[in-house]
């Protein structure tokens, strides 16, 4: 297994601020540009820790939002590639579904690959629903949009002798020509994030890494649902290494301690949701069969325990959270076990997204939490042998 | 007797079908044809407006390309193609000196309609218009709907606000289908630029038959500065406010609504 970590960038010194609205509408001047900078440095520093511990390395994008300052997550990528050494660069997401310009994304993203000598994982994503109004991209149609710039960025990137053009409904380009051509052939590992079967067929026709967030234990119907669609497709079954999973992640050598720490990081969850609600369903973002579940008030909940009880995330606390499979929590033993166990419930899962950091969690409990897992979870981990799906009950 | 307004629509009773996309469609009365642009927020069949525009006229109100019940296809994403949408549709029911009314997103295409060709219409009834850029580019010309809950819509769209209640718990499922399809497409069409067509205000000159616009004064979506300014840009264009009105007076005045436009028509 690989383990990433991954946290937001967060700016928590504003949240206490907020007026319902972590994102949007919060208005900029809560922030500290000073701070902000001292912040930046921070979660680098742990990151190039992360690369030495021997973790991978997750980062992602959010707009006009305190509880993540990546807004333009080829920064983050460019000074990685540069000052790690060894981590793979996994960027979940990288949303195609506000981007006017995929050209642009495959030359950013080439740049990154070459530099970090192959590194790169490219998680794309069509973007969460609250940042089309920042965006203004139209969600109306938006995976349309989105499978276009991604044939247009896999094409532009395996292409080498001579221009192509691309006259679609969506993009126009008459001399597409990629200098420089990434470092990985034909082109860095595709990952995308779903919650939803039809996505997971997608995803398993393509072959690409599917990641999910949030689904606890009602993951591993999304992941036979990829199965399904695999096996149908290239004749085998996937490998564990198509499955990833966002785990948030708390180890200490105590259980007390790692129950503080669990505290901490937890707060990703219910900081996420503090959304305008106004600005929580654009257009054309969800069905409108799920407009019509919404509009009758019937909203469908997404995790589960693995007995069947579905828990509110916004509200959970630290063993709801550890029950549901979103938290992995306690000493280093009780937390390899979780994670086996969540991986033998999915019949196998290869990439452990770990958010090892949240919130206004300290440099000094980042450190802690990252070294203890390298030192005592981690090499478990990469010796562990996954289950093959068949033989696990659903 | 058949009525020669839609002698040539090739319909046999079934349901009409223009460029291979099914239309739902609310066809009632006698008389002069009168085609009715619905706004953002659909078409309600129940509406009094409706059997008061068909006392005098031959009322055709479909729903648009991806409202209510209509069907959409992938080629139509922008009002631009819902007017040669209507082009088409005037062309196929063969109407001939049609009257057209638009509220709201209705008169966006109306506009979009008639600066292409006005051959098959002799009124044009423009209600409480989007469509047009006024303001400066800081200025944000119509309120952001999208970015607003239905309550707070409802505060600014009407006069009375209860107006627009809608109880969707207990509404039939066909209803709150229509109601999701109309704020989707509504988003597909209006979204960027936003509700408005940056080239139709140079166009509108083309506009040169008899228009009224008629303007909801409780309207607080858009400003009636807007709405005389969308009006001056049509020659000749009149110009009347409706009290106890907002975004929609087909609605709130239904009686004064068809009373204004049968008159204008001469009906």
């Amino acid at each position: 297994m690989r383990v990433y970590h991954f946290t937001e960038q967060p700016y928590p010194a504003a949240w206490e601020h907020n007026q319902g609205s972590l994102r949007v509408n919060l208005p900029n001047r809560l922030m500290d540009p000073k701070l902000a900078g001292d912040l930046f440095h921070r979660y680098y520093d742990e990151w190039l820790l992360a690369d030495e511990l021997g973790f991978d390395i997750m980062l992602n994008e959010h707009h006009a939002t305190a509880t993540c300052m990546s807004s333009a997550c080829i920064v983050g990528l460019s000074i990685l590639a540069r000052e790690t050494k060894r981590a793979r660069l996994l960027v979940l997401g990288y949303p195609l579904g506000h981007r006017p310009d995929p050209l642009r994304c495959a030359e950013e993203l080439a740049a990154v690959d070459v530099i970090s000598r192959g590194r790169l994982d490219m998680g794309f994503v069509k973007g969460v629903p609250y940042e089309f109004p920042v965006s203004n991209q139209n969600a109306v149609g938006v995976m349309d949009r989105f499978w276009d710039a991604h044939d247009f960025i896999v094409k532009a990137m395996s292409s080498h002798d001579e221009p192509f053009n691309w006259e679609s409904e969506f993009f126009h380009y008459r001399h597409v020509n990629l200098w420089p051509r990434p470092y990985q052939q034909p082109h860095p590992p595709v990952w995308s994030t779903t919650g939803s079967p039809v996505n997971a067929r997608i995803l398993g026709e393509r072959g690409y890494i599917m990641a999910t967030l949030g689904t606890g234990y009602a993951t591993r119907p999304l992941y036979d649902e990829y199965r399904k669609a695999y096996m149908a497709k290239w004749g085998k079954p996937p490998a564990a290494d198509r499955f990833a999973y966002l785990g948030l992640v708390a180890v200490a050598d105590t259980e007390a301690e790692a129950r503080r720490i669990g505290k901490l990081v937890s707060i990703y969850l219910p900081s996420s949701a503090i959304v305008a609600p106004q600005f929580r369903n654009p257009p054309g973002y969800l069905s409108i069969e799920d407009n019509v579940r919404i509009l009758r008030g019937n909203p469908r909940p997404r995790t589960g325990t693995k007995d069947g009880r579905f828990i509110d995330m916004r509200t959970a606390g630290v063993q709801e959270l550890i029950d549901v499979g979103i938290l992995f929590c306690g000493t280093p033993d009780q937390v390899y076990d979780q994670i086996v166990e969540f991986c033998d419930y999915c019949g196998g899962m290869g990439n452990l997204l770990m958010m090892g950091h949240a919130g206004a969690m300290s440099h000094e409990d980042t450190v802690t939490n990252l070294s203890l897992f390298s030192k005592e979870v981690l090499p478990r981990l990469k010796a562990y042998k996954q289950p093959v799906a068949e033989m696990v009950a659903a | 007797m058949p009525n020669p307004a839609v002698a040539r629509a090739s319909r046999a009773g079934g349901p009409l079908v223009v460029g291979g996309l099914r239309v739902e469609l609310i066809e009632r009365g006698e008389g002069r044809p009168l085609l009715f642009l619905h706004p953002g927020i659909g078409i309600d069949a129940k509406a009094p407006v409706l059997d008061r525009l068909a006392a005098k006229a031959h009322l055709i109100a479909p729903s648009h390309p991806g409202f209510g019940a209509s069907g959409i296809v992938p080629s139509i994403t922008t009002v631009d193609d819902l007017a040669y949408f209507y082009l088409d549709l005037m062309d196929d029911l063969d109407l001939r000196e049609a009257i057209v009314v638009g509220v709201g997103l209705g008169a966006w295409i109306a506009a979009a309609t008639a600066v292409k060709s006005t051959a098959r219409i002799s009124h044009l009834v423009m209600a409480n218009g989007i469509g047009i850029k006024v303001g400066d580019r800081e200025t944000r010309d119509i309120v952001d709907v999208f970015a607003l809950l239905e309550p707070d819509f409802n505060k600014l769209a009407y006069f009375d606000p209860k107006a627009g209640e809608r109880d969707y718990k207990n509404l039939p499922d066909d209803e709150v289908t229509a109601a999701a399809r109309n704020r989707e497409s509504l988003g597909r069409f209006a979204w960027q630029p936003y509700m408005h067509d940056p080239k139709l205000k140079g166009r509108l000159h083309r506009i040169r038959i008899p228009t009224l616009f008629l303007w909801g004064t409780h309207d607080r979506i858009l400003s009636e500065g807007y709405g005389r300014a969308y009006c001056a840009a049509i020659p000749g264009a009149r110009f009347e406010p409706i009290e106890k009105a907002g975004h929609f007076p087909h609605l709130e005045q239904p009686q004064m609504f068809a009373d204004r436009v049968l008159a204008f028509a001469g009906l």
